[in-house]
């Protein structure tokens, strides 16, 4: 990659480890293109990360042709510095489901990052993002939506929640809207939150332990980044994959 | 003469000390740096049902958190004991295992954790600490079936998030439908009656009747009102007020205190 080292002053950079990445940014090679032909349905899993020298790095560039529909679902945990980077471009009444979890421990910096682009009208959007962080690991979440002039009836949501179940850890969400049409739906959420206290003890005056306790609240608080996954299996494996870093979270 | 009578003393004792359940001894619990409960002392013993009664603020949540373990409810004095167990050295979940439910006065919403496996979670969590076996899952639907049509509660409710969405009298019917699952030996039920109109009162009252009406369990029942109390017909009645028990009777102080109200007892005691 011949692009010079990013700064801090890039958007879409602000909350990354570049100290860490700058050993292994020429190793990087550029995004992977993607693209699903019109009418049709890809759906792709990401539970690892590549790792190279501790920096862990996915970058996909998406094209998403007419009334078809890309569903995505990563995990990031398995890296010092971690970061998913993807760019969907929509074509006309496609759609981009994106499920996402963000799990993080010790100094880890892990970020989600996209950029949608609905170039075309009647295309939907989905974002559900949910970060549990602990000790002083950051997770972030910066997601920009671009609705062109003509891409009436766009309809784009996210929803970004975070955990975090040290003081020390960080959660950042940064939705990014350029909406140059007027017929269009952007809904937006973000919170950050811990642990709700009451919930353990709840728990606890029926006699679950407060690891299990704790496990069953955080494996429901994640569920949401993959209702969307339709497929059982699938499901399963990058669900069973979370709940395993889940535990060792605790 | 004398060593006869200390021997027949002591074989007194023992009878009492079988059935006791729960001794609670001159308690003091804090919440934050206030002290609420002042010096509080109830004896429960199997087969008792206990109705506490006393005006807002009293202390009498404060008293069941206390003996739940919640976080925040400190005990700074006094002894608490459930079968012969120091209970203030218990964890909350352990407290559970020995055989106390809690029935919350707000019954917490859990999004994300269904009823059913939030109870299978627990039953199974109390089993394994009693050495128990853990139930499979068909045995464990067939348990919650029963228990909830005890309780008149659709099995439709208990697939959903606990509590979630539920109103506040079926938040009350869902923890007697716990309680019926978990099977305790003493009940701690802070107004469970509030928030039910008379149709779920008497659902409540004869659920808790089934469930706990037996020699070897006891109930604490926390109310406002005697309406419960003619549902659950209590052994003992007593008034707490301003972090004690400041006086104790039958059945008959209850309708006394509907008819006088807290403040002529609190301050006749
Ligand atoms: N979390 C808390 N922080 C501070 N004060 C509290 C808290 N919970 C209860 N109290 C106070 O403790 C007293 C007793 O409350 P509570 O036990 O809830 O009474 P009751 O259940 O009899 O109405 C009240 O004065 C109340 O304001
Ligand atoms: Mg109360």
């Amino acid at each position: 990659m011949n692009a010079p080292l990013p700064t801090r002053r890039d958007e879409a950079w602000r909350y990354a480890d570049l100290k860490a990445l700058e050993p292994v940014w020429a190793k990087l090679t550029g995004p992977e293109q993607i693209t699903v032909p019109a009418g049709e349905t890809v759906s792709r899993q990401i539970a690892e990360l590549p790792v190279i020298d501790g920096v862990g790095m996915i970058d996909l560039d998406v094209t998403i042709g007419d009334k078809a529909t890309f569903i995505l679902h990563v995990l990031a945990h398995n890296a010092d510095y971690g970061r998913i980077h993807v760019k969907a471009t929509l074509g006309n009444g496609s759609h981009f489901e994106l499920g996402g979890a963000i799990l993080g421990s010790g100094k880890q910096t892990l970020e989600i990052v996209t950029e949608t682009i609905h170039a075309e009208p009647n295309a939907t959007s989905n974002q559900v993002v949910r970060s549990v962080l602990a000790d002083t690991a950051t997770g972030s979440f910066l997601g920009r939506i671009n609705v062109a002039r003509h891409a009436q009836k766009t309809d784009a949501a996210q929803s970004v929640k975070s955990m975090l179940l040290d003081r020390g850890a960080t959660a950042n969400a940064k939705p990014e809207l350029e909406i140059f049409a007027d017929d269009v739906k952007c809904a937006h959420g973000a919170t950050v939150g811990e642990l709700n206290k009451q919930a353990l003890f709840y728990m606890a005056s029926r006699g679950i332990d407060p690891v299990t306790a704790k496990k069953l609240m955080l494996q429901a608080f994640i569920a949401d980044a993959f209702v969307s996954l339709e497929d059982d299996a699938a499901r399963d494996g990058i669900e069973g994959k979370a709940l395993e870093v889940l535990e060792g979270l605790s | 003469m004398t060593i006869s009578t200390g021997v027949t003393h002591r074989l007194k004792n023992f009878e009492l000390k079988r059935n006791q359940m729960l001794k609670i001894e001159n308690l003091h619990a804090t919440v934050g740096d206030t002290e609420i409960l002042k010096g509080l002392s109830l004896e429960i013993n199997a087969g008792e049902i206990h109705a506490i009664m006393g005006p807002n603020g009293a202390g009498k949540s404060t008293l069941a958190y206390a003996l739940g373990g919640r976080p925040g409810y400190e005990a700074t004095e006094g002894s608490a004991s459930f079968d012969g167990q120091d209970l203030l050295d218990m964890d909350p979940h352990e407290r559970a295992a020995a055989g106390i439910f809690l029935g919350f006065q707000y019954p917490v919403e859990i999004p994300g954790v269904s009823n059913l496996q939030f109870l299978r979670e627990s039953l199974n969590a109390q089993r394994a600490v009693r050495g128990e076996e853990a139930l499979n899952g068909a045995e464990f639907i067939k348990l919650a079936k029963e228990k909830a049509a005890l309780l008149k509660m659709d099995m439709d409710m208990l697939k959903r998030a606990v509590n979630v969405g539920f109103s506040g009298g079926e938040k009350k019917r869902n923890e007697m439908v716990q309680m019926g699952i978990l099977d305790p030996k003493l009940a701690i039920l802070d107004e469970t009656d509030s928030g039910l109109d008379i149709d779920a009162l008497r659902t409540v009252g004869s659920g808790i009747n089934a469930i706990m009406r037996k020699p070897d369990k006891a109930v604490l029942l926390i109310t406002h009102y005697q309406r419960l109390l003619d549902e659950v017909k209590p052994d003992f009645v007593h008034v707490l007020a301003a972090g004690r028990i400041v006086k104790t009777g039958g059945p008959e102080l209850a309708m006394q205190l509907e008819e006088e109200g807290y403040e002529a007892i609190a301050e006749a005691a």
